[in-house]
Formats: C-alpha cells, sequence, structure tokens
C-alpha cells in the first residue's frame, strides 16, 4: 500500500493515508454547538412574509423555527421543518441553499452574508433525531393501500404523508437499500455517518409504511397489476440511466454516478480506486461532486472539462468554488471529441468550443457526468423526456401520480423531490378519501 | 486634547469615570489595580459599623439578563456591604490614598439609624485621609430588613437626619447615594438636600428577580431551593438613572446640586449622556465586573476624542447642556409634525416596519408584492415604531414636514408657531389661547 502515492500512474487505490482521507471526507458544514446555533439564530431578522420561506421549495416557516431554536426549543423547531419537509434533515445537509432559502435571506441582500438557514436546519432536525423522537402518529386507518415506486426522496416524503393521513404504503424498490440518490448519490463529505440509512429508519417510526426491496417495476412487478392492486399508485422513480458519449471502450473511462455510487458503498475510503491524472466531463452537481471526490481520494490532477461557459454550468457558484479549492481545474468552452490509448486510457481530446482548437489532456480516468434520463417502459406519458405531470402529480394514467427527478417541471434537487412527493400524497389523499 | 480632569466638590480626579462602591471597590488590591489602570476615583465597598461583619450567602449571588451571544445586559446581586472587618478596611484606604493622592478616594457607609453609630464611625473615617464619604441609603435586600440601606433611603425625614449628622460630625464631602425604589426620586433628593448634602448620587440598584428556575421553580440565584430579591444594574437600568438624575437636575428645589451619575455606564457615550444631564462625576461597578477595569481606555479615549469633535475642553464645558431640554409632556410642540421616510437604497426588504405597522400601529407602510415598502402620509401619525424596528441604522428616518405645507393625514396646515396641549382646543383645562 505505501508504495502508492498521488503521484502512481494508473488507477489505484489507498494513494492517501487513511488519515488523511477521514480528514478529506469529514462534514463540509460541521454541526453547530449549542451556544453557536443561538448566535447563528439571533441574526435572523424575522422577516415579515420572509423571502426565504417562498425561496424553499417545500416552504419550511424559516423564521419560525431559527426563533424557535434561539428560545431553546430545538424540538419545537424540528417540529416545524419537518411539518412541510420530512427529510428536512438531508436537506440541511444537500440543499443548495446559496441559490435557495440563503439566496432570498435580507442579509444576503445587505451584507452578503446569509442567516446559515441550512445549518440551523441541522442543528434542530439532529437534536430532535439523536433523541430518538419521531413526532407523528398515524391518523385512523382509513384502510385505503397505495403503491410507491422508488424509496428516494420523492417516494419516502409521499410515503410518509400517506401513512400519516391513515393510508397503507408498500413502497416498492429496485435496489436492496432504501434512499435513492441519498444513499447513492450524494457526495460523502454532505453526508457523514450513514445518515441517509439512519434518516430512512427514523422517518419509518411512522408505521404503515413496508418496503419491498429487489421489486423493480418492469420486472418484478408492473405498472398495470400495481394499479389494479392498490388504490393509488406514486412514481418516484429518479432518472436511472445515465447519458453517455458514443467513445471507444477503454479501461479507464467510467460512468460518474457509478464512481460516486461506488464510493459511497465502500467500506473504506482506503479500498476505493481513482486515477492519477482524472479528467470529469460534465457542469452539473454530479460533475463538481465526482472531481472533488477524486481529489479527495488523493488524484494528483483533476480537470472538469464543460463544453459551455461557466455561466451556464448548472452547478452553483459555492460548488464551483468548492471544487476549485480543493484544488480542481476548471475548464469551460472544452467540447470532447474522443479519448485516446491503446486499450487503457491515455488522455481525452478536446476542442474548444469557440475557437475550434483541439487538444488532449492526459488522463488514466475519465468519469462522465453529462446528465442522467428516465429508463423504463409502459410508464405514463412523457414531456421532454420525463413523465408529464401537473401541479398535484397527476400524470396521463387514472390513478397514478408522479414526483421527483423523474416527473417533469422542477429543478432536479432533493428538496423538490420531497415537496413533490409531499404535494403529490396531499392530493392522492383528496381523491382517496373523496 | 480635551482636558479630563474633574473637580466634584472640591474633590479632584484625573478623568471623571469612579468605580461605585460595590465588589471592584472591596479591597486594596483591586482599587491599587484599578488606579494603574486609569480610574479616577472608587467609593469604597460600603463599611458597616465596628463589630462582628456581616457575612454573606455562601451560595451564588448573582442572577443575569442577557442579550445576543450572551451580551450580559442586566446583573442582579443579593451582596450585602463588606464583610471584611472595619479596622482592615480603614487601614487600606489610608494607605491607598496615601499612594493615590490623585484619585479620589470616597468612602461609602452604612450604619443604623442612630446618632451614636454615625459619631463613632465618622472620625475614624476622616483619619483615613478619604476625601469624602458616601452614604449608602440605597442596599434593597439583606441590609433593608436590618432598618438601614433602602429601608432609610425611602424615608426622606431620616435622609435629612442622617445626613445632618454626617455634616455636623464629619468635616469633608458628603455625598447621599439615593435609591430608585420610590416613586418619586424628588423627595429624597429633596431631603438630602436639606440635610445639608454636598451632593447626591444615583442609582443604587433596583429590586429585582431576574429569572425563575422553571426546574427548581425558584427565583435564581438559588440558594438551596429558595431565592430572595436582589438588585439590578447594568446596561438594562441606565434609562431609569438617567430619569431620576434629570428630575433631580430640573426640580427646583435641588437644581444645581451636584450629582454623580450611577446606573448601567458602560461606555464612554453612557457617561456623556449622564454628564449631559448634570452629573459631575459617573460611576461605574456592572460594566467593570463584567469585562474588567481594562474598559477604562475605551472609556476616556472615547470621551476625549468626542469632546474634541465638539470642540468641549472640558467637563463643565458639557455638563448639563440636555438639562434645560428635558421638559414636561404638556410643553411638547404639537404643532412639529414628521413623518416616515423609507430610504429604498437602504432597505434590504425585511418588512419588519410592515409587520410593526400593520399589526400594532397605524396601517401605515404598504406593501408591494416584490417587497418595496413605502409610507403612506395619510396614515402616518409619526410614532417611530418602525425605526425603532428597522434592522438597518437610518434606513428609515423622520422627516419635519415644513410649516405651511399640508399633513395628508389632518388635512391641516403646519403651523410655524410652537404650540402644546396646555393651550389645545381640546384640553379641557386649556388656557385661552390669545
Ligand atoms: C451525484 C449526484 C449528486 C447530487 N447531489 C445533490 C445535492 O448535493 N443536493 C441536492 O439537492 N440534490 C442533489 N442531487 C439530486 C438529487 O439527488 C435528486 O434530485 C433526488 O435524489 C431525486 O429524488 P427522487 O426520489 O426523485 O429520485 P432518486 O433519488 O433517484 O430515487 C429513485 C428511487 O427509485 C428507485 N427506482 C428506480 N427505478 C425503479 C424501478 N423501476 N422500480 C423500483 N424502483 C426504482 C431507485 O433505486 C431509487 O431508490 C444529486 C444527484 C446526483 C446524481
Ligand atoms: C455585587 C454588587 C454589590 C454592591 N454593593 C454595593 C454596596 O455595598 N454599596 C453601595 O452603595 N452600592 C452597592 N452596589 C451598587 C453599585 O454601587 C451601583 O450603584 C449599581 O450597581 C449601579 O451601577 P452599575 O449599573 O454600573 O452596576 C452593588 C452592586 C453590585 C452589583
Ligand atoms: S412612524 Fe409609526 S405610524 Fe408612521 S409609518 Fe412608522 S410605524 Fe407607522
Amino acid at each position: 500500500m505505501s508504495d502508492v502515492s498521488p503521484h502512481t500512474p494508473g488507477i489505484h487505490a489507498g494513494r492517501l493515508t487513511n488519515e488523511e482521507l477521514t480528514e478529506n471526507f469529514s462534514d463540509l458544514h460541521p454541526a453547530y454547538a449549542n451556544h453557536e446555533a443561538a448566535v447563528a439564530a439571533d441574526r435572523c431578522y424575522f422577516c415579515h412574509d420572509a423571502p426565504c420561506i417562498t425561496a424553499c421549495p417545500t416552504d419550511i416557516d424559516i423564521p419560525l423555527f431559527i426563533r424557535q431554536i434561539s428560545t431553546g426549543m430545538e424540538a419545537a423547531a424540528a417540529k416545524t421543518i419537518f411539518d412541510q419537509n420530512i427529510l428536512g434533515g438531508m436537506c440541511a445537509r444537500v440543499c443548495p441553499t446559496e441559490t435557495l432559502c440563503e439566496q432570498a435571506c435580507v442579509r444576503e441582500m445587505a451584507e452578503g452574508k446569509p442567516v446559515e438557514i441550512g445549518r440551523l436546519q441541522r442543528h434542530a432536525t439532529d437534536t430532535l433525531m439523536a433523541a430518538g423522537v419521531h413526532p407523528y402518529a398515524r391518523a385512523t386507518a382509513t384502510g385505503k393501500r397505495v403503491a410507491v415506486v422508488g424509496a428516494g426522496p420523492a417516494g419516502l416524503a409521499c410515503a410518509h404523508r400517506l401513512a400519516m393521513k391513515g393510508h397503507d404504503v408498500v413502497i416498492h424498490e429496485a435496489r436492496p437499500k432504501p434512499g435513492g440518490l441519498n444513499e447513492y448519490g450524494i457526495a460523502t463529505y454532505k453526508t457523514v455517518g450513514d445518515f441517509a440509512a439512519a434518516e430512512v429508519d427514523w422517518l419509518l417510526q411512522i408505521g404503515g409504511i413496508a418496503i419491498e426491496y429487489d421489486s423493480a417495476l418492469g420486472s418484478a412487478v408492473t405498472l398495470d397489476a400495481l394499479r389494479e392492486s392498490n388504490d393509488a399508485v406514486f412514481l418516484g422513480v429518479g432518472l436511472g440511466e445515465t447519458n453517455t458519449l458514443d467513445f471507444a471502450e477503454k479501461t479507464g473511462v467510467d460512468d460518474a454516478v457509478d464512481f460516486i455510487e461506488a464510493l459511497r458503498q465502500a467500506d473504506s475510503f482506503a479500498e476505493h480506486p481513482v486515477g492519477r491524472q482524472v479528467v470529469v466531463i460534465g457542469g452539473g452537481m454530479t460533475a463538481v461532486d465526482a472531481a472533488v471526490q477524486s481529489k479527495l481520494l488523493g488524484a494528483e490532477h483533476v480537470t472538469l472539462a464543460y463544453r459551455g461557459p461557466r455561466a451556464r454550468m448548472k452547478a452553483s457558484d459555492f460548488e464551483v468554488d468548492l471544487a476549485a479549492q480543493k484544488g480542481v481545474r476548471i475548464l469551460t468552452e472544452a467540447s470532447p471529441v474522443g479519448v485516446e490509448g491503446n486499450g487503457s486510457l491515455t488522455g481525452v481530446a478536446f476542442e474548444h468550443a469557440t475557437s475550434g482548437e483541439r487538444f488532449v489532456i492526459a488522463a488514466d480516468q475519465c468519469l462522465m457526468a453529462i446528465g442522467q434520463k428516465l429508463n423504463g417502459q409502459a410508464l405514463p406519458a412523457l414531456e421532454n423526456g420525463k413523465i408529464k405531470v401537473d401541479d398535484a402529480g397527476v400524470t396521463s394514467l387514472p390513478g397514478v401520480w408522479a414526483g421527483g427527478d423523474c416527473a417533469s417541471g422542477g429543478d432536479d434537487l432533493t428538496v423538490t423531490a420531497v415537496a413533490e412527493g409531499r404535494d403529490a400524497a396531499e392530493a392522492m389523499h383528496k381523491v382517496l378519501m373523496a | 486634547m480635551a482636558d479630563l480632569t474633574t473637580d466634584f466638590l472640591g474633590i479632584k480626579s484625573p478623568n471623571p469615570f469612579w468605580l461605585a462602591s460595590a465588589p471592584p471597590t472591596d479591597k486594596e488590591y483591586n482599587v491599587r489595580r484599578a488606579f494603574d489602570a486609569g480610574w479616577g476615583g472608587v467609593v469604597w465597598k460600603t463599611l458597616g459599623s465596628e463589630g462582628p461583619p456581616v457575612v454573606n450567602v455562601n451560595g451564588p449571588r448573582y442572577g443575569a439578563i442577557y442579550g445576543a451571544d450572551r451580551r450580559l445586559l442586566g446583573l442582579n446581586n443579593i451582596e450585602l456591604i463588606t464583610d471584611r472587618p472595619l479596622a482592615v478596611n480603614l487601614d487600606e484606604i489610608t494607605r491607598v490614598k496615601k499612594d493615590y493622592p490623585d484619585r479620589a478616594m470616597i468612602v461609602s457607609i452604612m450604619v443604623p439609624c442612630e446618632e451614636q453609630a454615625w459619631k463613632d464611625i465618622l472620625p475614624r473615617v476622616m483619619d483615613t485621609g478619604a476625601d469624602g464619604i458616601e452614604l449608602n441609603f440605597g442596599c434593597p435586600h439583606g441590609m433593608s430588613e436590618r432598618g438601614m440601606g433602602a429601608a432609610v433611603g425611602q424615608v426622606p425625614e431620616y435622609i435629612q437626619m442622617v445626613t445632618e449628622w454626617c455634616k455636623q460630625y464629619y468635616d469633608r464631602p458628603v455625598i447621599v447615594k439615593l435609591t430608585p425604589n420610590i416613586t418619586d426620586v424628588r423627595y429624597p433628593a429633596r431631603a438630602a438636600n436639606a440635610g445639608g448634602a454636598d451632593a447626591v448620587s444615583l442609582i443604587n440598584t433596583i429590586s429585582s428577580i431576574t429569572s425563575v428556575n422553571l426546574d427548581s421553580m425558584s427565583p435564581e440565584p438559588m440558594i438551596d431551593g429558595k431565592g430572595s430579591h436582589g438588585g439590578y444594574c447594568g446596561p438594562a437600568v441606565k434609562p431609569i438613572a438617567m430619569n431620576m438624575v434629570a428630575e433631580i437636575a430640573r426640580d427646583a428645589e435641588t437644581r444645581g446640586l451636584p450629582i454623580s451619575g450611577i446606573g448601567g455606564v458602560t461606555t464612554w457615550r453612557d457617561a456623556a449622556e449622564f454628564i449631559a444631564l448634570g452629573c459631575g462625576t459617573v460611576q461605574v461597578c456592572t460594566a467593570a465586573m463584567t469585562y474588567g477595569f481594562k474598559i477604562i481606555d475605551e472609556m476616556t479615549a472615547g470621551l476625549s476624542q468626542w469632546m474634541d469633535e465638539k470642540g468641549h475642553k472640558s467637563i463643565a464645558d458639557f455638563q448639563g447642556m440636555a438639562v434645560p431640554n428635558v421638559t414636561d409632556w404638556q410643553y411638547l410642540n404639537l404643532n412639529y409634525v414628521t413623518k416616515a421616510r423609507i430610504d429604498q437604497e437602504a432597505c434590504i426588504q425585511c418588512g419588519r416596519c410592515y409587520a410593526a405597522c400593520e399589526d400594532t400601529s397605524h396601517q401605515a407602510i404598504s406593501m408591494s408584492p416584490d417587497r418595496v415598502f413605502e409610507v403612506i402620509d395619510e396614515e402616518c401619525v409619526a410614532c417611530n415604531l418602525c425605526v425603532d424596528v428597522c434592522p438597518v441604522e437610518s434606513c428609515i428616518t423622520m422627516e419635519e414636514l415644513a410649516p405651511g405645507t399640508v399633513d395628508p393625514r389632518t388635512g391641516r396646515v403646519v403651523e410655524a408657531d410652537y404650540a402644546n396641549w396646555t393651550t389645545h382646543p381640546n384640553n379641557p383645562g386649556a388656557q385661552a389661547a390669545e
């Protein structure tokens, strides 16, 4: 092991010591101590009709929960959050708050220093979850049965809200673990300590929700069968397929989502291999996460290459800055045109988007992060490659709702998936009880 | 550079900042360090009669009120007068005064309300070489139950009587320290004046319960499950203290009586305000107990810089300058009409002014869908609440309507002439305004 370093050519595990790896993958936004939280909470102005609430896709009453923190009532604050967003704990960690609530904070406008809403939200939710309290109980059983497909943020939020209303929910999940991209996709340093799994356990404490694993729609179950045996169906299958570039097969060319997933599931960072020179292709959150984590694993040179200008990159400024700060080189206007190497990858060829100039970046690993797409047949009608829904998540098929990444409209974010799952549940409840 | 030296009753000190009679002045060690740090004078911790000293509780003595970030705003104590033997204190006072002849050394005294008790102690205090005495008629706890402190300070006849004894048996300045635990401070001040006091000092602490422990169901500080009221001091009491100072400064009977201002003095600005209301010196206790003696550097530097900026060469230059402007409500000019003005450039759109005015005042601020807040002159009564709740300094200001313009609220032309309630037509007792 010790002969492998960041400089060793090829794709190898153990480029850094265990101490370095542990340090690299520690919490990006560490938890507050109580006093820090009180000071941070005190900065909130308790705005009238607060802009941050509007900016939160789940409409959390942010000034209220912050005021509750400042009066020492973390549990009540957590309840305020969970009332709107049952995955408030995960959202506190992964939301790009710099483009959501914190961007709308009047103190961002006033001083460029918003109230740290995300960290305060984490403080509140962590406190309640650490106490092992699940503050919701089920309403009287309605006798209605609902099938939810996919145990990602959208499916979980939908299932929880339905269970709360007294319906019986069965989640069909293709994989052996729940959480969706919370479990398999979100960057390691945003959700340390197996938080995703703990959060699902906590959420399921409401009761009335059964999860069937390895139960994929399209193979284990069909949509027709689910519609037949249930009063309603919710589709929250996410975007299971990734886009690819039509390049020659080469060892070392990998899918970024697969790379991230393997890292999330690895027993130890030291076992996870990474190249010496890594090129990541893409401009979104997945690309940034793949690039940053490659660097944290000990890759010597990491380049993030995006075909358009910086302004068009989907990743937020905060995330691009984070990548740059970790030592990732950001290259824009670079269109990938091919891969080089004899069996194993040696370089990625690009063409400059405006000048047309061609150049090659040496690489022993290339990670593709150029977007995901919906996977599956016999689904309700689509729109731009996603299941077409209205504001309430209604699809083209009677009795079938959809939400999250797989559904049209909204950003592909955890918090949006939660909002859509929750709202669909409310709409389903109305129809079921009519 | 402004001259900060003070001559108060002929007692000279290098600056007007004295330490009030309290723990900071309870022993030689403290007072020497205070003088070395630059304090202009001290009022030694209150001495009792010869004999076994009083005893303090052996549990906590203080309770506190906090602002943001645990900033101490108010302190409450249940401490008694000095619990060290009289002879020890007198020896120490003698030594310190000898070594610091340029500093003011006042000895605070509280002995029973009997002529003999004062006759006994005064010659011994005289022997120390101290510059004067302060009669503690203020302690609201412990001593008052023994017929001393506030128990004397609440009975004007006793104040006058004791003051007369002191003037008879002591040949240096006598300062009477007043308690705020009365309904009208002018009565005790007049009594002190009538008894021949050279000055009054105020305020001593205010009877208070700072908090109740909701677990033990006892007031704090808690002594074995019980609490007793204490004396409140610190920044929170300054407004109360300043009003009492002003009442004495403008009372026909006590006008001109020298005053040493006490209560919440924490910065140079607080001191300047007390001096503007007529005080010759200020005394500080809580601020020193919170931050240590070093704050004297900020106080002297700040006062001196402000005096330079304003062109005041000495303390006497601005002493009492605000007194003529303290008046009774009925003499306020009702023809002075103002309107709130919101600086849209400075506005951060928090909406606090809107919530305050809409919910609790006069519905005089409008809010547009894009969060522009504007004052409705037709409704604005000029109460100033919006200014007070706005988190941005100077964002909302009160603008005076020029004489001749019409106040859109009343439809009346603003008059140039001064007119007050005493002549107002709505006043049943109004004098004819011919
Ligand atoms: C690498 C990466 C990083 C990201 N980082 C962030 C971030 O930091 N912050 C943020 O807000 N968002 C982030 N996102 C986006 C976010 O993860 C998604 O928007 C969110 O997870 C969508 O939730 P979902 O429930 O719609 O889908 P998913 O999370 O994708 O969940 C879908 C679930 O359905 C299951 N499923 C799929 N097909 C079937 C089937 N046929 N039958 C049964 N089950 C099926 C899947 O196994 C999965 O469990 C990231 C995405 C990626 C890829
Ligand atoms: C712990 C403590 C003990 C005090 N003891 C005395 C005392 O012995 N004699 C006295 O005249 N005032 C005493 N005081 C009152 C102070 O001298 C002063 O009047 C009061 O604290 C207000 O000033 P501040 O706001 O600067 O603290 C005491 C105050 C405190 C906090
Ligand atoms: S001054 Fe008073 S009445 Fe006028 S706008 Fe402000 S809060 Fe409303």
